[in-house]
């Protein structure tokens, strides 16, 4: 049962890596388990709850469904990376400023997710928020928190 | 060195809103969740488990897995049968309980589908699942017993053996107890000229679904075996493995790192953390278990899985009279940690806060071949809240009045605390009145009524229905005497210590065990006011066995009323241990002495000494008064004299689409009192998720089996964790009535949203059906059962959506028919 590997070159965070990954390794574990990317998580086997989000070229994926082979010549941005000079980014603040995480689990690829939502729609209503973190899956905060915590960043945006 | 100062007075830290301590890490992902921990030759173990939910193991073949690349050995329960022990079932509730054997891997017969068959270790996750999948087993298929009713009969053995699927009947009486009249007398009065409401409510299997996946690390290198886990209870874990594996306790230590939430999910001690612990030291080399989330939900326990049947007693103008509840409780196919318990915490809950002078409760708990269930958020409390509210609404239905003024007539007045329950629990303090008030103006009560009215008498296709909870709970578990009294095989106590670092910060050792309630945050708050030291100069600590060497974890609601007190009395403890010293210091006599805001002063002087230069003279300990210790460091062990009981008035209108069964929330608004608060931040976050996860029992989520007992709903496709787009914004507030049995009054919140609003939310959903003749819609409420119960009076089926006709005959039967109350329509 001897495996082949293929080389692959992406660069996480701003640090580029060249490693060899089996065919079949996804995304997420090569992140987690190559490159030490421990940041973004894992919550489900079917895709649906968007704890392992990271971003692919900018735009946000879940990294459970994209094989690290397809991310070769790409440049992924964790939650690890999302923090400059010190400073957190403002949807970072803003979470924890409207407690917008308990546990945390989910926090990763929540924070991962409204960046993009953000980016594409800068002033969202509370619907579009909502409908925008389909998703993401959380057990701890009901979701209110994490949607004022949008919102927040939404404003700060502006 | 006692310089004077003008200190500016200091905001107390108890009440603000303070952001987290705990969010940085995880905001930025420098977190240390246990499935991120990697240790040098670790090995990988991936599960074998049956597809069966009841069946023999007549042969396992591992031959080609073994000899698969990377593999370091497989396990089968054979291979283990004579170590392994069984997993440990702290909560007998009756001396005659009857319980299997409850084995880590199967050995010669499994019981539920998805239990653990042989353990593949490997030099990767990966080539221990490839391996896995290799292991060829062969079963013998065994008559299941899926239906708790048809299991209740008899009908068809869980477990041969035992002879039948009751594990034990627990029975509580008002009469017997001393605490209320004959429940009986209530009911037979009842029948003639009396209401008598006759219900039968299903409380469905729900599954906790923590966001992260239960993980297990077990290093048996060094002198301790070290176990990371994602649990939330690493002391009792501790003291279990020690007691079932064979283990010095000495020699182990448990460590719960970053945990991704529980709800009760990872209050267990479970197979794969036995498995993995003897994995580690059958070949010496660290070895990690990570579940996928399917394995999570189908092999992590379950929660709620009752019938209940209830019999309320009244008089024709609503007052009650007495209670009767009988319920069937699933246990599955194992008794857990606590499962036989945990649906006897709701046997203390059903009466709540109305003055029921007479009441009565059994539950018969039953085997059956499904996954075994056990703590889930408010753990026998949500189903004891629910029946009692859906009940109250009924009994406001027959009477003809507001469902707030039937509870009203009937709820314990502010001015009538304390009072003593007809199920033997003293409820300290309270205000229904005040919270319910602030509930129906914060909510529009008297507009959306008005709505309400507008749309019926119109005809409108949406109708509205407004849901109302009126709940209380005992939490802040437990009185160690009570628990004892309940036959549970530990205490209730919590214990935490303070340590003063020479360099003027605190370190706060804590026995509970948070994962995601923000502790290092409020107890922080909570010491800074009480030494007066800086919020951010303390650090809490907690979660591994040889830093917090005491406790007993987190659940029931009880960490800060529990835990918090045990923290206080440990800063109490310091400051009497500093004062002889600061007398020292000022030369002045310790009487003199006041302590406020963090500094000793001799009183009518200017003259003071700060307790972080204390802390420093202590370590240094040149000049301290003779016999004095060099320490101001101590702890404190806190047993609860009480439960405490927070309550709150949940208010619900839904918007029904009567053509489609479509439900849209409008509007969800509640008043809790939870005593005072420490952090306002941090308590509306547990409420408004406590709030979603009733809400998603009330209209989505349920454990499905097909008729050969498989999880149908095992991933996230079918089990339905609400979204953001499912659910809306809250409106949530408080009333204060301190509680009077913890200094800080303080009553615990993490469970209360859970518990209070199935209720609300069903009560809502049957209010907007009522004109339709509907009188009950079973959990989940889906579309499919709201538009089957319109129709039902059409003459369709109703689909399962209504409970009451099932009722009836477990009634009086002469009666069954006279009473049309008992007809459910
Ligand atoms: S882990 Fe990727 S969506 Fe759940
Ligand atoms: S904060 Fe725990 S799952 Fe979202």
């Amino acid at each position: 049962m001897s495996r082949t590997t293929v080389p692959v070159t992406i660069t996480v965070d701003g640090t580029r890596y060249t490693d060899e990954v089996e065919p079949r390794t996804l995304l997420v574990h090569y992140l987690r388990e190559q490159v030490g990317k421990v940041g973004t998580v894992v919550g489900c086997d079917t895709s649906n709850c968007g704890a392992c989000t990271v971003h692919l070229d900018g735009r946000s994926v879940k990294s459970c469904n994209v094989l690290a082979v397809q991310a070769d010549g790409s440049e992924i941005t964790t939650v690890e990376g999302l923090e400059k000079d010190g400073v957190l980014h403002p949807v970072q603040q803003a979470f924890h400023d409207c407690h917008g995480l308990q546990c945390g689990y989910c926090t990763p690829g929540m924070i991962m997710q409204s960046i993009d939502l953000l980016n594409e729609n800068p002033d969202p209503s509370e619907e579009e928020i909502r409908s925008g973190l389909e998703g993401n899956l959380c057990r701890c905060t009901g979701y209110h928190n994490i949607v004022k915590a949008v919102q927040q960043a939404a404003g700060g945006a502006r | 060195m006692t310089v004077t100062e003008d200190r500016p007075s200091v905001e107390p830290e108890i009440g603000q809103a303070r952001k987290r301590k705990e969010d940085y890490r995880l905001i930025t992902g420098r977190t240390r969740w246990t499935d991120n921990i990697v240790l040098p030759g670790m090995l990988h173990l991936a599960m074998v488990r049956s597809p069966f939910a009841h069946a023999t193991i007549t042969a396992i073949d591992a031959s080609e897995a073994r000899n698969a690349p990377n593999v370091v050995a497989v396990l089968t329960g054979a291979d283990v049968a004579e170590v392994q022990g069984p997993l440990p079932c702290a909560w007998p509730i009756t001396e005659d309980q009857k319980a299997p054997v409850h084995p880590a891997i199967a050995v010669d017969r499994v019981a539920f589908a998805g239990e653990v068959v042989a353990v593949v270790i490997a030099r990767s996750a990966v080539a221990a699942r490839d391996a896995a999948e290799l292991v060829d087993v062969d079963y013998e298929d065994l008559p299941a017993a899926l239906d708790l009713k048809d299991a209740a009969a008899d009908t068809t053995l869980a477990h041969p053996d035992l002879g039948t699927n009751t594990s034990a009947t627990w029975i509580f009486d008002s009469a017997e107890a001393g605490t209320g009249s004959p429940v009986e007398d209530a009911i037979s009065t009842a029948r003639d000229g009396g209401i008598l409401l006759e219900r039968e409510y299903r409380q469905q299997r729900l599954i906790p679904a923590f966001m992260e996946p239960r993980s297990t690390v077990v290093d048996p290198t060094g002198e301790q075996i070290t176990m990371w886990s994602a649990t939330q209870v690493p002391h009792i874990l501790k003291i279990m493995l020690a007691m079932t594996q064979g283990i010095p306790e000495s020699k182990l230590r448990v460590i719960a790192p970053d945990v991704g939430g529980g709800f009760g999910g990872k209050l267990q001690v479970t197979p794969e953390e036995v498995i993995t612990l003897m994995a580690a030291r059958r070949t010496g080399k660290p070895c990690k278990y990570t579940e996928t989330r399917s394995e999570s939900l189908m092999a992590g326990h379950h929660g709620r899985d009752q019938w209940q049947k209830l019999t309320l007693a009244a008089t024709a103008d609503g007052t009650v009279t007495g209670l009767k509840v009988e319920l069937l409780a699933d246990m599955g196919a194992y008794l857990g940690l606590v499962t036989p318990g945990i649906p006897i915490l709701g046997a203390f809950m059903f009466n709540a806060i109305y003055k029921f002078p007479a009441y009565h409760f059994s539950c018969t708990n039953i085997f059956t071949n499904k996954t075994w269930t056990d703590a889930y958020r408010g753990a026998g409390r949500p189903e004891a809240t629910f029946a009692i509210e859906r009940l109250m609404d009924e009994l406001a239905h027959e009477v003809g009045v507001d469902p707030l003024a039937i509870r009203e007539k009937n709820w314990i007045k502010h001015e009538e605390f304390p009072f003593a329950t007809v199920a033997g629990l003293e409820y300290d303090s309270g205000n229904y009145e005040a919270a319910t008030a602030k509930a129906r103006e914060l909510f529009g009560y008297d507009e959306l009524r008005a709505e309400q009215k507008r749309r019926r008498e119109s005809g409108d296709p949406v109708q509205l229905g407004i849901g109302v909870s009126t709940f209380t709970e005992m939490c802040g578990l437990a009185p160690s005497r009570v628990l004892g009294s309940l036959n549970y095989g530990a205490g209730g106590w919590e214990h935490a210590s303070v340590r003063m670092l020479p360099t003027g910060k605190v370190e706060v050792i804590t026995g509970t065990s948070a994962h995601g309630q923000g502790h290092a945050t409020a107890f922080s708050q909570i010491i800074a006011d009480r030494l007066g030291v800086a919020f951010d100069d303390i650090e809490v600590l907690h979660g591994d066995t040889q830093v917090s060497h005491k406790g007993l974890d987190t659940y029931g609601s009880r960490s800060l009323v529990v835990g918090g007190e045990a923290l206080v009395r440990a800063a109490d403890k310091v400051i009497e241990r500093a004062r002889p010293i600061a007398a020292h210091m000022l030369e002045a006599s310790a009487d003199d002495l006041d302590f406020e805001a963090g500094r000793f002063s001799v009183r009518g002087t200017d003259q003071g000494v700060a307790m972080a230069e204390i802390a420093l003279a202590v370590f240094a300990a040149h000049d301290l008064p003779d016999g004095v210790e060099p320490s101001l460091d101590a702890e404190a062990t806190y047993d609860p004299v009480n439960f405490n009981y927070p309550h709150g008035t949940h208010l619900c209108a839904l918007e029904i689409d009567t053509e489609t069964g479509g439900v849209r929330m409008r509007k969800y608004a509640c008043v809790d009192d939870i005593g005072n608060v420490i952090n306002p931040l941090i308590v509306a976050g547990q409420v408004h998720g406590g709030l979603v996860q009733g809400i998603a029992q009330a209209l989505w989520e349920e454990a499905v089996h097909d008729d050969a007992g498989t999880l149908v709903s095992a991933s996230f496709v079918d089990y339905l964790v609400p979204t953001a787009a499912d659910t809306i914004s809250f409106d949530i507030e408080h009333t204060t009535t301190p509680a009077l049995t913890n200094s800080l009054g303080t009553k615990g919140v993490g469970e209360a949203g859970t518990i209070a609003s199935t209720p609300a939310v069903v009560n809502a959903v049957v209010d907007a059906l009522r004109p339709f003749g509907v009188s009950d819609v079973r959990m989940p409420c889906t579309p499919e059962r709201i538009w089957k119960a319109i129709h039902a009076r059409d003459g369709a089926d109703d689909g399962g959506g209504a409970t009451a006709e099932a009722a009836m005959p477990h009634f009086d039967e002469d009666q069954a028919g006279a009473n049309d109350e008992g007809a459910g329509r």
